[in-house]
């Protein structure tokens, strides 16, 4: 099955705002969770965008 | 030799020439050198031919020997055939893809071409075999003008008005003007964005045009041919690093967005200029209400 946009994970620092259904890492700083959003872009194909200050999710397109 | 062997050779020689004349290779590197283009002069050959032996077919009173002018239309529509896979195959592994209505634009191109060869031999072997070999020339000078001004198609810079936008972030969002493109999330991709990316407007100049780059399939044949002559910022597995253009829904005005590898602004306008207006995405709204005012039906 091909999906045209698909959450492939979740980055906050924001323990709050865990979105549910996708695979979610925590991090401590604002720092660290660029650094894995930027590792995680690049291993996953994916974009990551910014829904607000302490989330970022990985979309597929 | 008969009466008839020096105006076939003179029909397939001018069909010949005139598809080398409509065959070129330019920054769109299409077709590639050498193969792709000996198949093209190859199968022009063949058009030429058939296009000239009807000639002598009328003049013998042989009207059934036109039928095989039947055969043409389904050997070129193989032709047609032909491309679109093949430019469909290959489009998967471009950086920037060419887009399906780009696709189908080229392959008909390639087709009709064929048609007009045909047309170019039928007309010079007859005027050869009615008058004499000057008639012929004069002819085949005038098919192939014609020709060419059917071959010409429209450019976008007959429609749009082209201007340079710096892009920038609000927030997350990376916009052209007021228009939104896309968001992006790491600090460190905004940076590169804003430092290798352009942005262009396009501003329709008439309704048809508002709907015509509003196509997704014309938008796409810009991005391409602005990557193609610009070079592209990009590579497998970044896709946050892909071009793309976005549609003001207010006033239909186009935002493009690239990564180019040289930048510079003026050269990127004359490419953006010079892409033509795909025939499988002009829509002429326009012409629906002239009709309806003239009550033409």
């Amino acid at each position: 099955m091909m999906l045209e946009k698909f959450i492939l994970a979740a980055i906050t620092t924001n323990p709050k705002k865990i979105p549910s259904g996708t695979a979610v890492f925590h991090c401590d700083s604002k720092k660290e969770m660029e650094q894995v959003a930027a590792n995680l872009e690049a291993i996953l194909d994916g974009i990551a965008h910014a829904l607000s200050e302490d989330l970022y999710i990985i979309v597929k397109h | 030799m008969n009466e008839y062997t020096l105006p076939i050779a003179f029909g397939i020689a001018i069909g010949t020439m005139s598809r080398l004349l409509m065959l070129r290779t330019d920054y769109r590197q299409y077709p590639t050198y050498l193969h792709g283009k000996i198949i093209h002069i190859a199968l022009g050959f063949i058009a030429a031919g058939l296009g000239t032996v009807a000639g002598p077919a009328i003049m013998e009173e042989e009207f059934t020997a036109i039928t095989f002018l039947t055969l043409a239309a389904s050997q070129f529509r193989e032709v047609r055939n032909m491309e679109r896979n093949t430019l469909t195959e290959l489009d998967g592994y471009e950086l920037v893809s060419r887009g399906k209505t780009y696709i189908e634009g080229i392959a008909i191109a390639f087709e009709s071409r064929n048609y007009l060869v045909i047309f170019t031999s039928l007309v010079s072997t007859l005027a050869y075999l009615i008058f004499n070999i000057w008639a012929g020339i004069i002819a085949a000078i005038l098919a192939m003008l014609i020709s060419k001004k059917l071959m010409a198609g429209g450019k976008l810079k007959d429609i749009v008005e082209i201007e340079y936008a710096e892009p920038r972030f609000d927030g997350a969002g990376l916009y052209l003007d007021n228009i939104y493109i896309m968001n992006i999330g790491l600090p460190e991709r905004q940076k590169e964005v804003l430092r290798y990316g352009m942005g262009f407007i396009l501003k329709p100049k008439n309704m048809n045009a508002r709907s015509t780059i509003a196509n997704l399939g014309q938008r796409q044949a810009v991005l391409y041919d602005l990557s193609t002559a610009l070079g592209v910022y990009r590579d497998s597995g970044t896709p946050a690093l892909v071009p793309l253009a976005k549609r003001d829904l207010d006033d239909g005005r186009v935002g493009v967005f690239v990564l180019p590898q040289e930048r510079d602004i003026e050269r990127a306008i004359t490419v953006i200029g010079d892409v033509p207006t795909l025939e499988n995405a002009i829509r002429m709204p326009s012409e629906k209400k002239k009709k309806e005012g003239s009550d033409a039906s």
